[in-house]
């Protein structure tokens, strides 16, 4: 199809050649004019046939990237159901309490969510940037609905006081005004575990430091497992690409199976393994080597066994495809004059296969670093990698702001990993059998 | 690793050789293991995920097809079986379809901005699922697409369009244009040229694209699980939910029929790779 739209049919001139500048001085202006204006149809051509990809893909895949990428900068929730709170908050110092009237037109709006059942969101939304705060709002907006509107309105602000006391002090006044920002960096500033200071200076936060040690644990992980890749795949992939082609294929299958084979399947089966009752227990057992099941499953060790042999075919099949097309007669060379066999592999094997090695540690470690099934899984609670929190934080604390910003943080460290691959060593050695 | 023992070697060699053998094929057994032992699992009588002792003497009792009766009786796994098929052939088709014509596009020598382009194209390959899952649930919820058929498809087949370009592509990078450009001399038409000759050289590469394609959409679940409701429910998202919730043996024997597919899969694949090696003039080793 390419060509039919590349070359049209009709008569017409010998084809131009785009490329041909010798021959350019041959031709004619017209003939020049002509062989630009083709080169010009041809090039549109060619980008047309891609176009219905480019559209279809900016609507699956980079639309939702970037709606991402968005929503952890944009949060619109509490300005929508304050907006008369926060505009008058503008202007205030963020020092002392805001005045009376700021704080009777917020009680006469909190009453009013109250009564259409939406006080908890404007809780819940306070709450992720003062911890606490959700029970003073509810309970405060509880009473204040007990009251008449007009009461409210006239003394709302000796109200908020008289039911509790934190609406005295600065400090939820300035979450309020924070928690308003419709484009914020505080989902950011969450999770790289620092938070602003009263006078608006960054700082580490005070309490305990969670998202930045999942990220190093994650990343902690995810080295184990490229490591275990290389120490059972290089050794395998070397050994079956010394075998007769007959041998080769047939054995390679055992890394195929597994490499078709779904996810779930793999991961269901080492939970069949690995639990109490299961079989690397009953045969532990049986065999006399423990007297107590062990506890396999549900650990950060089952986490990392089950994804090794989930992501092992990564590794070997690059390799295998690299090493398949390395002389082996260079190594028994290597041998035949003197060298040992580690020192002929270190020096001629070894850089021979490396675009093998590194294509399937990229891919493994990458892969890896963004995992979520196997982890939530077998993982139980010290097994879970920083996927399983973007999960919890879309599915459970619905706090989409923090997913989304701990979403993009992985992103760009996946897109830093690569892109320093690639210009080290070339991503188009990426192959699979 | 040598057949015959090359007259420099010393024992250490021959003992080495013998020890990577044995590393080899302890690290192939350790691959292929779990998926062994799911099958006869899948055929215990009691509701266990480990061997009964009377699995383990062979005896014909303690063996039962229970749970594969349960899989066609619980219309829950019906729906995700129907669904999986849906899904997965549906973001097949829309996944060829357009990679296929982009990779002619992309291995023209015209094509503009390629390197950006192939960027772009093969981008939802590294991009983490959570990631992609998490974006379009955003994006999904603001056009009222989530829980759809529709959302999920579009999804599957964004994430299959790389393995078909791919494919497609390296097929392409072996074809010989001369053999077009011979049908056009001897007066085809390029539409007629390109479905006659272009068409049944590439077909194979074409063909396990597609098939990429739908093992990707087939075995795919975060995304599932994040956009689809209860009636998109897919095969690998209901053992995902079976294995938080109740195990119970029925999910080994869907996994059971899952390694059986992914054996047919496998025969398929290298049935298209030696019809290929043939049509393009490399004979099979």
């Amino acid at each position: 199809m390419a060509d039919a739209a590349l070359n049209p049919p009709g008569p017409r001139r010998p084809a131009p050649r785009a490329t041909a500048s010798a021959a350019d001085v041959a031709l004619t202006p017209d003939e020049k004019r002509a062989a630009r204006r083709e080169l010009r149809r041809n090039r549109f051509m060619a980008f047309l046939l891609t176009l219905p990809l480019l559209i279809f893909l900016s609507f699956a895949f980079i639309a939702p990237i970037g709606t991402m990428l968005f929503q952890s900068v944009y949060s619109p929730n509490v300005a929508e159901l304050i907006p008369d709170t926060l505009d008058r908050l503008s202007d205030w110092d963020g020092q002392a309490i805001p005045d009376e009237e700021t704080r009777t037109a917020f009680a006469y709006d909190l009453r009013q969510l109250f009564a259409e059942r939406r006080s908890g969101r404007l809780g819940e939304e306070l709450n992720r940037v003062l911890p606490g705060a959700s029970s003073t709002v509810q309970g405060t907006a509880r009473k204040l609905n007990e009251a008449e509107p007009e009461e409210v309105a006239a003394r709302g602000a000796e109200m908020l006081s008289e039911f509790n006391a934190a609406w005295d002090s600065p400090e939820i006044w300035r979450a309020l005004q924070r928690a308003g920002e419709v484009y914020t960096d505080r989902f950011f500033l969450t999770a790289l575990d620092l938070e602003r200071t009263p006078e608006g200076e960054v700082q580490a936060r005070a309490s305990a430091r969670i998202y930045i040690d999942l990220y190093v644990k994650t990343l902690r992980m995810g080295l184990t497992i490229t490591l275990l890749t290389v120490l059972l795949g290089y050794p395998l992939s070397f050994f079956l690409a010394h075998q007769p082609s007959g041998r080769a294929n047939m054995l390679i299958i055992f890394v195929l199976l597994p490499f078709w084979t779904s996810l779930l399947v793999r991961t269901t089966a080492w939970i069949a393994l690995l639990q109490t009752n299961g079989v690397v227990n009953s045969t532990l057992m049986a065999m006399g080597l423990i007297s107590e099941p062990l506890t396999l499953l549900y650990t950060e060790f089952a986490t990392i066994l089950a994804m090794t042999h989930i992501l092992l075919p990564f590794m070997v099949l690059p390799l295998y495809s690299v090493m398949k097309t390395i002389d082996p007669s260079y190594m028994r060379a290597a041998m035949s004059m003197g060298a040992r066999p580690i020192r002929a592999w270190y020096s001629v094997y070894l850089p021979a296969s490396l675009p093998g090695l590194s294509a399937g540690a990229m891919l493994v470690f990458i892969i890896s670093v963004g995992y979520y099934i196997t982890p939530a899984l077998v993982g139980g609670t010290d097994g879970q990698m920083i996927s399983n929190l973007i999960a919890f934080h879309m599915q459970q604390s619905n706090n989409w702001g923090l997913a989304a910003a701990l979403g993009t943080l992985l992103l760009a460290l996946i897109l830093v990993i690569y892109f320093a691959f690639d210009r080290f060593v070339g991503a188009s050695n990426i192959k699979l059998g | 690793m040598f057949r015959q023992w090359p007259a420099y070697f010393t024992f250490w060699h021959r003992a080495g050789a013998r020890a990577l053998a044995w590393f080899s094929f302890a690290v192939l057994f350790f691959l292929i293991l779990p998926i062994v032992v799911i099958v006869p699992l899948s055929f215990n009588v009691e509701p266990f995920f480990s061997f009964t002792e009377g699995m383990l003497r062979l005896e014909p009792a303690a063996y039962s097809l229970r749970w594969y009766r349960e899989i066609f009786e619980n219309p829950n796994w019906m729906l995700a079986i129907r669904n999986s098929f849906v899904i997965g052939i549906a973001a097949t088709i829309v996944a060829t379809l357009l990679g296929t014509l982009a990779a002619v596009g992309m291995t023209s020598r015209y094509m503009p901005f390629k390197n950006l382009i192939m960027a772009v194209m093969l981008a939802p390959m590294i991009v983490p699922l959570i990631i992609m899952a998490a974006g379009m649930f955003f994006f999904y919820t603001r056009y009222n697409i989530a829980g759809t058929y529709f959302g999920i498809i579009m999804a599957h087949a964004a994430l299959g369009i790389p393995f078909v370009m791919i494919s497609v592509m390296a097929t392409l990078s072996g074809f010989d244009r001369a053999l077009y450009h011979a049908g056009l001399s001897l007066g085809a038409t390029p539409v007629r040229a390109f479905m006659d000759i272009t068409v049944p050289i590439i077909r194979p590469g074409v063909i396990s694209g597609a098939l990429f394609a739908f093992v990707t959409s087939f075995d795919e679940v975060v995304i599932v699980i994040f956009l689809a409701g209860p009636g998109q429910r897919t095969i690998p998202r209901q053992m995902f939910a079976g294995l938080r919730e109740q195990i119970n043996p029925t999910i080994l024997a869907v996994a059971t029929l899952l390694i059986a597919i992914s054996v047919l899969f496998l025969i398929s694949l290298e049935l298209l790779r030696r019809r290929s090696e043939r049509m393009r003039g490399i004979t099979a080793t």
